[in-house]
């Protein structure tokens, strides 16, 4: 088996919202797409996100947001992670995003947006392009 | 590149950096290794294996609490398997140790199986090396109690902590999979459970059965292995298991049996390097032989049998070389 790039992905959802099939879906979509996937589960702290990225070394971190908050979380991860000298590190957002918002998000920083209803393929297109 | 000072001092973005190159199997790790390894003798390192859902990362997570407790640095190496299908993987070991995240003095890093060439032992080991060196006192490995692996975890820790459920026969389990044998401390945990005492008892009995006598050859005094108790999600029955892990290890201090560990560790490192290196090397060598191209034609001709081919290119490697070589131990 190949060992050498391997891509590492932590998948993790911000804050309050209690909903994480999507994400855990979205994981396993990933691994069959080859990918290592770190799964950090709910109710994470930008903090807990900053770390667990530093610490598992990743390539990309995609969030899962559907409380709305997208906007606000990702200005603020980005300035941490800038803060942190992780900024090589790609970020994605996933979830409940109006589609208004992408250019937004686009402009902050964030590399690719998969608002609800994006297919699998779609996706791991996504994460290919970064690479 | 991570740089060998910013590890040592422990930088937790330096180290994770340095893991990445180990796991990707990067030439620049193997140097650097070199440098880290005399910095890395000083943790304690615990093995904790068993089946899948026996809450072996929830009880890894309660330990480093306790742990912490004590102002130890905790170091935690979660494995999990990579999938034979895509090679990818799910790492979700964290996912229950989430709340020590943000805890400088806590590292947690997942690693896939993928497929390393000397086992999984060598890149396990190379990043105990790596959190040693950065200055952790105990360093957890969890790895899935499955087949040959926990073989490999007693040729890594120190200690090694085997977890079981209640009602699950896994008394009789253990015995089959010959992982009675490495166990020092027997952890029943879920032990809210009906039958827990009763997995105790049966651990408890197994354990007086068992053989040890290739374990010791030259030791009088042995640890005598404890069954215990934990609800690891409440945390009972945790902090005992902290204290026993490390009694264990001032048991080994005691006895002196910390050396004849390390010579065992640093043994089966050298021999899965060993096996890494001359796989590599020699291997190249041999493909980018003449002989390689000539010995492969005469296969697709079928003049000669893929077996004997194999053979001969290897001998005429070693008779070249002036060696010689009696096959019949597998001491790897």
């Amino acid at each position: 088996m190949e060992t050498k790039n391997k891509i590492r992905i932590l998948i993790a959802k911000p804050g309050l919202d209690g909903h994480d099939k999507g994400a855990k879906i979205v994981a396993l979509a990933l691994r069959d797409a080859g990918y290592e996937v770190i799964y950090s589960g709910l109710h994470q702290t930008l903090e807990q996100i900053i770390q667990t990225a530093a610490q598992e070394s990743v390539d990309v971190i995609g969030l899962s947001i559907m409380s709305g908050a997208h906007l606000p979380i990702s200005e603020k991860l980005i300035a941490m992670m800038k803060e942190k000298g992780l900024d090589d590190i790609f970020l994605t957002v996933g979830g409940v995003i109006p589609y208004q918002d992408i250019p937004k998000l686009k402009e902050m920083g964030v590399s690719e947006v998969f608002p609800g209803g994006t297919s699998f393929e779609e996706i791991t297109k996504g994460m290919n392009r970064l690479f | 590149m991570p740089e060998i000072r910013d590890i040592l001092e422990g930088s937790q973005i330096a180290g994770a950096r340095m893991i990445r190159l180990i796991e990707d199997n990067d030439p620049s790790a193997f140097e650097m290794l070199k440098s880290l390894y005399p910095y890395s003798s000083r943790a304690f390192i615990i093995g904790i294996t068993g089946s899948p859902g026996v809450g072996k990362s929830t009880l890894i997570n309660a330990l480093i609490t306790q742990f912490r407790k004590l102002d130890m640095k905790v170091g935690v190496i979660a494995v999990d398997p990579t999938s034979p299908f895509s090679g990818g993987a799910i790492l979700g070991d964290r996912l229950r140790m989430q709340r020590h995240a943000t805890d400088e003095n806590v590292f947690i890093r997942s690693m896939a199986s993928r497929g390393q060439k000397g086992g999984l032992s060598r890149a396990t080991k190379d990043t105990a090396v790596v959190l040693s060196a950065m200055g952790y006192d105990i360093i957890i490995i969890e790895t899935v109690g499955a087949g040959q692996a926990e073989f490999d975890i007693s040729s890594l820790a120190h200690s090694i902590g085997i977890v079981s459920i209640p009602g699950t026969g896994d008394g009789i389990q253990a015995v089959k999979a010959g992982i009675l044998e490495i166990g020092d401390i027997f952890i029943i945990n879920k032990s809210d459970r009906p039958k827990a005492d009763a997995a105790v008892l049966q651990l408890e009995m197994m354990l007086n059965m068992r053989d040890t006598r290739g374990q010791r050859p030259n030791h009088a005094v042995t640890w005598a292995p404890r069954v215990m108790k934990t609800i690891a999600q409440k945390g009972v029955g945790v902090k005992e298991l902290a204290h026993t892990f490390l009694s264990h290890f001032d048991f080994m201090k005691e006895n002196n049996l910390i050396k004849p560990k390390k010579d065992a560790i640093e043994k089966s490192y050298f021999n899965s390097l060993l096996q890494d290196l001359a796989l590599e090397k020699l291997l190249l060598f041999m493909k980018s032989s003449e002989a390689y191209m000539e010995v492969l034609q005469k296969i697709q001709s079928g003049s000669i049998d893929p077996l004997s081919a194999a053979e001969s290119v290897v001998d005429n490697l070693m008779v070249t070389r002036n060696l010689k070589v009696t096959r019949k131990s597998n001491d790897f």
